[in-house]
C-alpha cells in the first residue's frame, strides 16, 4: 500500500479544515466567532484541554482581538496540528481508568454528588450548563448515580 | 498544571500519581469533545435543512420562464373565463352569500354569531384544540366581517402602550396551531390590557393554517384596538398555491373551498403592512430597503398589491399581459435591473414564495375583466415598497443589495437600519421572516430583532419559537418555547439525533433523486473503471451535482458506511440509496426520478392548471404543460414518455387526473407525523434581553 504524497495529505487536510470552518461561518465571510473555535477544532478529531485550546486561540487571534477568527489565520495553524497529530482523542480504556481513579473502592459507579464535586471542583471545572447537561444524560434517576462503564459505551462518537 | 504529553506507557508507570485532579481533567476533556461533536452535528443538520430549502428556491429561478409562459398562454375555455370574472365580481359585492349555506343539525362544531363576543373567540380556540372544524358558513361569515373591518384600517397601524400595558409581538406561525395555543396559554389570551401583534406568515407549510386564521381574525374583530395583524409574504394567494394553504382549504372544505379562497385572497390584501408602537418601534414582516418611505407606505393602495411576486416581463418584450382566469395579474416591476436572463439575477423571483413569479401587483382597478396582451404601465414605487417590506432580510455587511436568494426585496446592512431609525426617530425594528434556532435573534447592534414563533419548524427539536413583550419602556422581553412536551424529556443528544435523522432523510431523498447524475460524476472520477473512488472525490462529485454548499466531509459518517482505506464503491452506495428510498415501490425509471425530483413543482403545475380548483385536470392539459415544463427545464423526455406518464397517472382511466389522489400516492417517502401530545402545557424558558443570543462556549 503506497502512502499518499505529503502534498495530497495536506490538500486533504485543507479541505477538511475548510469544511469544518464553514459549518460555523454563519455570515459566509470566512470568519467565525472565537467562541466556536473549540468546537471546530474538536470536530476535526482533536481533543485538546481547555488550556491547550486557549494557547491555540492566542495563535489564531488577531493582534488586536476582534472576537472573530479569520480562516486565513486558522488554516495554517490547524494544518500543523493535524500533521503533528496533536491532541489525540482519549482511548476508552484510559477514560475508564480515569473514572476508576475517582471510584477507588471499585463500586462501578459514582454518586451524583461525587460526580458534581469532581467535575466542578477538580481539573478544568465545568460550567453549570455543562454540569447539568452531563447529569441529564449520565445519571440513572433511580439510583442517582452514574454507572460509568455504561456511560462511556453510550457516548462513543462516530469519528468517520 | 496539566501535563500536555500523555501516553499509555506514561500512564501505566505513574498510575499512582494519577490524581483525582488529573482524572477529572481527562474526563472533562473527553466530555467537551463529545459535546463539541454534538454541536457540530446540530449545526450541520441546520445547514442541511437550510440549504435544501434555499436550493429548492434557486431551482425556482429556472422555473420562472416556464411559469410565465404557462400563465400567459394557458387559456382555459374562454366561456369559463368570463363566467369566472362575472362570478367573482358579484361575489365581491354580495359578500360571498354565506347566508344561503345551511348548517346541518348534527354539526357539533363551534357556532358563531355576529357581532362576535370575546367568548366566541375563546370558544374557537378551545374547539380547534379539540380538533373540531368550523363550518364553511361561519368561515365565510367571519372572513366577510374581517374584510369589512380591515378595509377601514390604515396601512400602518399605530399602537400605544398607554392603552395596553403590554404588547406581545409574535412572528411566523406557518400553520402550527400548537404554537399559537401555547402562546395564549403561556402569555394569556388577548384582552384590552394584553395587546398582540402577529407579524405575518400565519399560513402555509403547517397543517392548521385555516384554524390559525380563524382564531386571529376572530380576536381581531373582538378587540380591534388591541389585536393587530401584519401582512407577511405568505399572505398571498400565489404563494399559498404552492406552500399549502390552498391545498388545506380545498381539503377541509370540499364544497365551499373555492369561495373561501377567493375571499381570503382579498382579505390578505387588506392586512396592515406595518405596525408602529408608541411611534418608536416599527414592526413589519421582512425588512426595509435603503429607500424607505414611510409616508409613501402610509398612503399607497395596499389592497392593489394582490401578490408580491416580482418578475421582469420586459425582458421578453411582454409587459403586463393578463393571464387566464384565476391567475395573478401582471405588470413589470419597478426599478429592478432589466434585461437579466441569468438565473440568479435580482429581477427573478425565487423566494420563499412561489417559484413562478409573475404578477407584480395590479396596476389596474380591482374590478374589471382582464384584457389579454395589454401593455401595462411601469409599476409605481408602491410595488417596490411593499415587496421590500415583506421580503427583505438583514445582513451583517454594510450596504443594501438585492436579495438574490429570495428573489425579491433586499439584504439590508446596519447603516440602512440606522438611516431608517434616524429618519423616522425610531428606537428599533422588529421583524420576522427568517427562522432562528433560538426563536429570536438580535442584529445590527441590537437595533433589529428577528422573532420567529413556529417552534420545531423543520422537525421536533429543531428550533425554539419565541415571542417578545414590550412594556411602556419598550424594552424587549423575550420568551422562548418549544411546543412539544416530548422534547424536554430528551437529552440534547437524543434531540439532535431526531432532528438529524429528519435532515438526513431529506438529504437522502435529494441524493436519490439525482442518482443518474451522481453516477455520471462518479464515473468521471474513476478513469480506470475500478468501481472505486476516493472519499474526497465523492465529496466533490456530490457537491457538483447537488450544489447545496454543504460540508460533505463533515457529513460523510452519516451518509457513507465506513469504508476501508478511504475509498468507496460508488455503484453499491447508489444502490443502497435506492433501496432505502424505494422500499415500497419497484419502479426504477429515470422518469420517476425526474418526477420525484420535481414533485413540488408538479403540484404547483397541477394547481395552476386546475384553475377552477376542481381537483381534476384533463390528460391533455397535463401532457401539454408537462411538455412545456420539461423543455424549459431541459429535461430530456420523449413525447412517448410523456404520454405514458400521463396515462399512468390517470389511474381510473377516465381521461382525467385526480390531483390529490395522485399526489397522495406519490408520497413515497413521507415523514411520518411525530407530533407528541399537544394539549398539555409544555415548558418554556424565559430570557431577558441582557444576554447575547449565543451562549458562550469555547
Amino acid at each position: 500500500m503506497v502512502s499518499p504524497l505529503p502534498e495530497l495529505v495536506i490538500a486533504e487536510f485543507h479541505k477538511k479544515i475548510k469544511d469544518a470552518f464553514e459549518v460555523f461561518d454563519h455570515e459566509a465571510n470566512n470568519t467565525v466567532d472565537v467562541r466556536e473555535i473549540g468546537t471546530i477544532i474538536r470536530s476535526l478529531g482533536c481533543c485538546p484541554s481547555e488550556g491547550e485550546l486557549h494557547d491555540l486561540i492566542v495563535e489564531v487571534e488577531e493582534e488586536e482581538p476582534t472576537g472573530y477568527i479569520r480562516f486565513e489565520k486558522f488554516l495554517p495553524v490547524m494544518t500543523k496540528v493535524l500533521l503533528e497529530k496533536r491532541y489525540r482523542p482519549i482511548p476508552e480504556d484510559i477514560l475508564l481508568r480515569a473514572f476508576e481513579v475517582l471510584d477507588p473502592s471499585k463500586r462501578g459507579f459514582l454518586t451524583k454528588e461525587e460526580l458534581i464535586k469532581y467535575m466542578t471542583e477538580e481539573g478544568e471545572p465545568f460550567s453549570q450548563e455543562e454540569m447539568e447537561e452531563m447529569l441529564s444524560a449520565a445519571i440513572d434517576p433511580e439510583s442517582n448515580s452514574i454507572r460509568y462503564k455504561d456511560y462511556i459505551a453510550m457516548m462513543v462518537v462516530d469519528d468517520g | 498544571r496539566f501535563i500536555h504529553k500523555w501516553g499509555h506507557s506514561l500512564l501505566a508507570r505513574i498510575s499512582t500519581h494519577f490524581t483525582a485532579f488529573k482524572a477529572a481533567a481527562l474526563i472533562q476533556r473527553w466530555y467537551r469533545r463529545y459535546m463539541a461533536r454534538l454541536e457540530t452535528r446540530r449545526c450541520c443538520t441546520w445547514r442541511i435543512f437550510q440549504s435544501i430549502e434555499y436550493a429548492g428556491q434557486q431551482d425556482h429561478v429556472k422555473l420562472h420562464d416556464f411559469f410565465s409562459y404557462l400563465v400567459d398562454h394557458f387559456t382555459p375555455n374562454s366561456n369559463h373565463e368570463s363566467e369566472y370574472e362575472a362570478r367573482k365580481d358579484s361575489e365581491m359585492e354580495k359578500g360571498s352569500d354565506y347566508e344561503s349555506i345551511e348548517v346541518p343539525d348534527n354539526y357539533t362544531g363551534p357556532r358563531l354569531s355576529f357581532p362576535l363576543l370575546p367568548n366566541h373567540a375563546t370558544a374557537l380556540v378551545e374547539a380547534f384544540r379539540l380538533k373540531q372544524q368550523l363550518h364553511a358558513r361561519y368561515v365565510l361569515n367571519l372572513l366577510h366581517e374581517t374584510r369589512k373591518h380591515l378595509v377601514q384600517l390604515p396601512n400602518i397601524n399605530r399602537v400605544s402602550t398607554c392603552y395596553s400595558e403590554e404588547i406581545t409581538v409574535c412572528g411566523d406561525l406557518h400553520g402550527q396551531l400548537d404554537d399559537l395555543i401555547f402562546i395564549f396559554h403561556k402569555n394569556g389570551l388577548p384582552s384590552p390590557e394584553r395587546a398582540y401583534v402577529f407579524n405575518g406568515d400565519f399560513v402555509d407549510r403547517g397543517k392548521e393554517s385555516v384554524e390559525i386564521l380563524m382564531i386571529l381574525f376572530a380576536f381581531m374583530l373582538v378587540y380591534p384596538k388591541e389585536f393587530r395583524l401584519n401582512r407577511g409574504n405568505h399572505e398571498d394567494h400565489m404563494v399559498n398555491l404552492r406552500y399549502g394553504l390552498t391545498k388545506e382549504v380545498m381539503h377541509k372544505y370540499k364544497t365551499h373551498g373555492k369561495k373561501i379562497l377567493k375571499i381570503l385572497q382579498d382579505v390578505f390584501c387588506w392586512l396592515h403592512l406595518a405596525t408602529l408602537v408608541d411611534e418608536k418601534v416599527l414592526i413589519l414582516h421582512g425588512g426595509v430597503s435603503d429607500m424607505p418611505d414611510l409616508e409613501l407606505l402610509a398612503k399607497l393602495d395596499r389592497h392593489k398589491v394582490l401578490t408580491t411576486e416580482v418578475v421582469s416581463c420586459e425582458r421578453e418584450g411582454r409587459a403586463g399581459s393578463c393571464p387566464g382566469a384565476g391567475s395573478a395579474p401582471w405588470a413589470p416591476p419597478p426599478g429592478l435591473p432589466r434585461g437579466h436572463r441569468a438565473s440568479r439575477s435580482s429581477s427573478i423571483p425565487c423566494s420563499c414564495g412561489p417559484p413562478w413569479g409573475p404578477g407584480a401587483g395590479r396596476c389596474r382597478q380591482q374590478a374589471g375583466p382582464p384584457r389579454a396582451g395589454r401593455r401595462g404601465a411601469p409599476c409605481p414605487p408602491r410595488q417596490k415598497q411593499v415587496v421590500d417590506i415583506l421580503w427583505s432580510d438583514p445582513m451583517a455587511q454594510e450596504g443594501c443589495k438585492a436579495n438574490t436568494v429570495r428573489g425579491g426585496g433586499c439584504y439590508f446592512g446596519p447603516s440602512v437600519t440606522e438611516q431608517l431609525l434616524q429618519k423616522y426617530n425610531l428606537q428599533f425594528l422588529i421583524r420576522s421572516h427568517e427562522r432562528k434556532p433560538e426563536g429570536y435573534e438580535f442584529c445590527h447592534r441590537r437595533k433589529v430583532l428577528t422573532i420567529f414563533s413556529a417552534s420545531n419548524y423543520y422537525e421536533v427539536g429543531s428550533n425554539r419559537g419565541a415571542y417578545v413583550k414590550l412594556g411602556p419602556a419598550l424594552t424587549p422581553y423575550i420568551v422562548q418555547y418549544q411546543a412539544n412536551k416530548e422534547t424536554h424529556r430528551l437529552t440534547m443528544r437524543q434531540r439532535i439525533s431526531r432532528v438529524e435523522e429528519s435532515a438526513l432523510r431529506s438529504l437522502w431523498e435529494k441524493l436519490f433523486a439525482s442518482s443518474l447524475d451522481l453516477l455520471g460524476e462518479f464515473k468521471k472520477h474513476d478513469a480506470d473503471k475500478t468501481g472505486l473512488i476516493t472519499l474526497s472525490a465523492w465529496a466533490e462529485a456530490v457537491e457538483s451535482v447537488l450544489h447545496l454548499g454543504l460540508p460533505w466531509r463533515m457529513l460523510k459518517p452519516q451518509l457513507v458506511n465506513s469504508s476501508t482505506d478511504n475509498t468507496l464503491e460508488y455503484k453499491s452506495w447508489l444502490e443502497d440509496l435506492a433501496k432505502e428510498q424505494l422500499s415500497r415501490e419497484n419502479i426504477q425509471s429515470s422518469l420517476l426520478e425526474t418526477l420525484y425530483r420535481n414533485r413540488p413543482n408538479l403540484e404547483a403545475i397541477f394547481r395552476i392548471t386546475d384553475s377552477d380548483h376542481s381537483g381534476f385536470i384533463s390528460l391533455d392539459e397535463f401532457r401539454q404543460t408537462w411538455k412545456l415544463f420539461s423543455s424549459h427545464m431541459n429535461i430530456d423526455i420523449t413525447d412517448d414518455c410523456i404520454c405514458d406518464l400521463a396515462r399512468s397517472i390517470d389511474l381510473n382511466r377516465d381521461g382525467h387526473i385526480d390531483i390529490n389522489e395522485f399526489l397522495e400516492a406519490f408520497r413515497i417517502v413521507e415523514q411520518s407525523s411525530t407530533e407528541g401530545d399537544t394539549s398539555d402545557c409544555p415548558q418554556a424558558t424565559n430570557t431577558d434581553n441582557s444576554g447575547c443570543s449565543k451562549p458562550s462556549k469555547r
